[in-house]
């Protein structure tokens, strides 16, 4: 680890627990629970295995519906990119559907897989899915229909057409935008996880949130959003980790 | 004396592009020849449509009227025995330069042959010892090499540079010129040259082709009698420069 970024962010978190610990200062696990009681509830939800539990549950979704959505997201958006009868047949219908918030398809994911255990998983990955398409579909696309024109003539030029063009060219050109646009997307996805877990699911750090919540638990509800910060920057650092291998062993490194 | 082969023979050319707005007239009967063989440069004020003509050679775009022959057939699209040089280079940054110079000659051949070709070409540009290395690590020049080897690699008969120097520095820009003539001389192209740079054009071309404002025509194509190597500071050259100027309209005040 780079002792000049970690130094200045070890000092931020510092100082945000000291906040943190002054102004909770004297509350019960009842109230709103200060970083000492709720360090105490992490070992204790961790002690009866609900935590490892919970963060398999919710990471098991995630997995599902981020990879669902670059499946279907990064081949139809790089279609949507390359033919513009296409582009202007759906992307303004992508585009609406967008600032859609998933939440709002809660109820009707509840209806379209039911109640049972099994398709409230569904529920949550369709959720997840939904939250990490749109931002996938839009930057795929959007890295195709800005190709470099010089590229699609160079190509053009030496007749490499078809599937070599898509291969050897469109692809690797298409990459560095293509994988900013998944990060972005599993940021997302990681964020909607626990509104996605909130209904007919008891598993995942959004049950942990709801439950605890319930049970007047609030350092088990602290605990837990300790738990998805954490995991959350651990998602990104690897994102972006894979982001720059990628590119620089393509001889694209950034920067 | 017999006259030399057409190469290329532009007719009555017209182009126009069409914006939301209006309809842009760039092109407005081009007539132009280019033989067999020759360095011909084409010059003009900037935004006159001299890429445009060189894209529609190409078969990148597609006239609005009037025919371009090459070979006496009139063009159906781009081929590979007439290769573009972009302005700023159309290498892939995601390619060593290994690949980025074998990208045309396909998949289907050999290793072997692949590499002898392009270490061939690699030779020519001399960027021995770079074959490994990715754009992002190389000069502005040496990828402008790079260009030129991936671009002469498919041993075309028609080389189309659009302002290839054009975003070099001083230096290289003198460095490349020299370098361009040289490859010329060796391979016996057929180089149509794009440039605002007249000395470029003095420097390097047999004939000059002149284009007026846009909507634009080839005002007239002049004989460069120069013989080469050429300093473009000599009198010949400097008077053909004049010549071309006054062509252009613009005053030079000795």
């Amino acid at each position: 680890m780079n002792p000049r970024t970690f130094l200045p962010a070890l000092v931020g978190f510092t100082v945000f627990v000291g906040f943190w610990h002054l102004a909770t200062l004297g509350n019960s696990i009842g109230d709103l629970p200060g970083p000492w009681i709720t360090i105490v509830g992490l070992i204790d939800v961790a002690r009866q295995g609900l935590l490892w539990k919970n963060i398999v549950a919710s990471v098991f979704r995630v997995a599902w519906g981020f990879s669902l959505a670059a499946l279907i997201g990064i081949p139809l958006g790089m279609a949507f990119g390359w033919f513009p009868r296409l582009r202007n047949m759906f992307n303004p219908l992508i585009q609406a559907l967008r600032p859609i918030s998933p939440i709002a398809w809660l109820p009707f994911a509840v209806i379209m897989f039911g109640g049972t255990a099994m398709s409230s998983d569904l529920s949550a990955i369709f959720l997840i899915f939904l939250s990490a398409f749109f931002p996938i579909i839009t930057s795929s696309t959007s890295a195709i229909a800005s190709l470099d024109v010089k590229y699609v003539r160079s190509a053009e030029n030496f007749g490499v057409n078809g599937l070599e063009f898509f291969r050897r060219v469109a692809l690797p050109a298409a990459l560095p935008q293509i994988l900013t646009g998944l990060r972005l997307a599993l940021g997302i996805a990681w964020v909607v996880v626990v509104a996605a877990e909130m209904l007919g699911v008891e598993t995942g750090l959004g049950y942990q949130v709801m439950d605890s919540r319930n049970a007047l638990r609030m350092d088990y509800v602290s605990a837990a959003m300790v738990v998805i910060a954490v995991i959350g920057l651990l998602l990104d650092t690897a994102m972006a980790r894979v982001e720059s291998t990628a590119l620089a062993r393509r001889g694209m490194a950034q920067r | 004396m017999s006259e030399p082969a057409s190469k290329i023979v532009v007719r009555d050319v017209y182009k126009t592009f069409s914006t939301k707005k209006d309809d842009v007239q760039v092109l407005d009967g081009v007539n132009l020849e280019v033989r067999e063989g020759e360095f011909l440069a084409i010059v003009g004020p900037s935004g006159c449509g001299k890429s445009t003509l060189l894209n529609c050679m190409a078969g990148f775009e597609k006239v609005t009227s009037g025919s371009i022959d090459i070979d006496g057939e009139g063009i159906v699209g781009p081929s590979r025995k007439r290769v573009f040089v972009f302005q700023e280079t159309g290498i892939f940054p995601w390619y060593s330069v290994w690949d980025n110079i074998g990208f045309g000659l396909g998949k289907k051949m050999a290793f072997d042959e692949k590499h002898e070709i392009v270490m061939k070409y690699i030779n020519l540009v001399g960027l021995q010892g770079f074959e490994k290395a990715f754009p992002n690590e190389l000069s502005g020049g040496m990828k402008q090499r790079v260009e030129f080897a991936r671009a002469l690699a498919v041993e075309p008969d028609v080389l189309f540079l659009d302002e290839p120097f054009g975003a070099l520095d001083a230096f290289t820009r003198l460095e490349m010129r020299r370098e361009i003539v040289h490859i010329w001389q060796e391979t016996k192209k057929t180089c149509i040259l794009v440039t605002h740079d007249v000395e470029e054009a003095v420097e390097l071309s047999d004939r000059i082709a002149v284009m007026t404002r846009r909507p634009a025509v080839v005002h007239s194509v002049i004989d460069n009698p120069n013989s080469r190597p050429r300093d473009p500071d000599d009198s010949g050259c400097r008077e053909l420069k004049d010549q071309v100027f006054e062509i252009l309209g613009v005053e030079r005040r000795v």
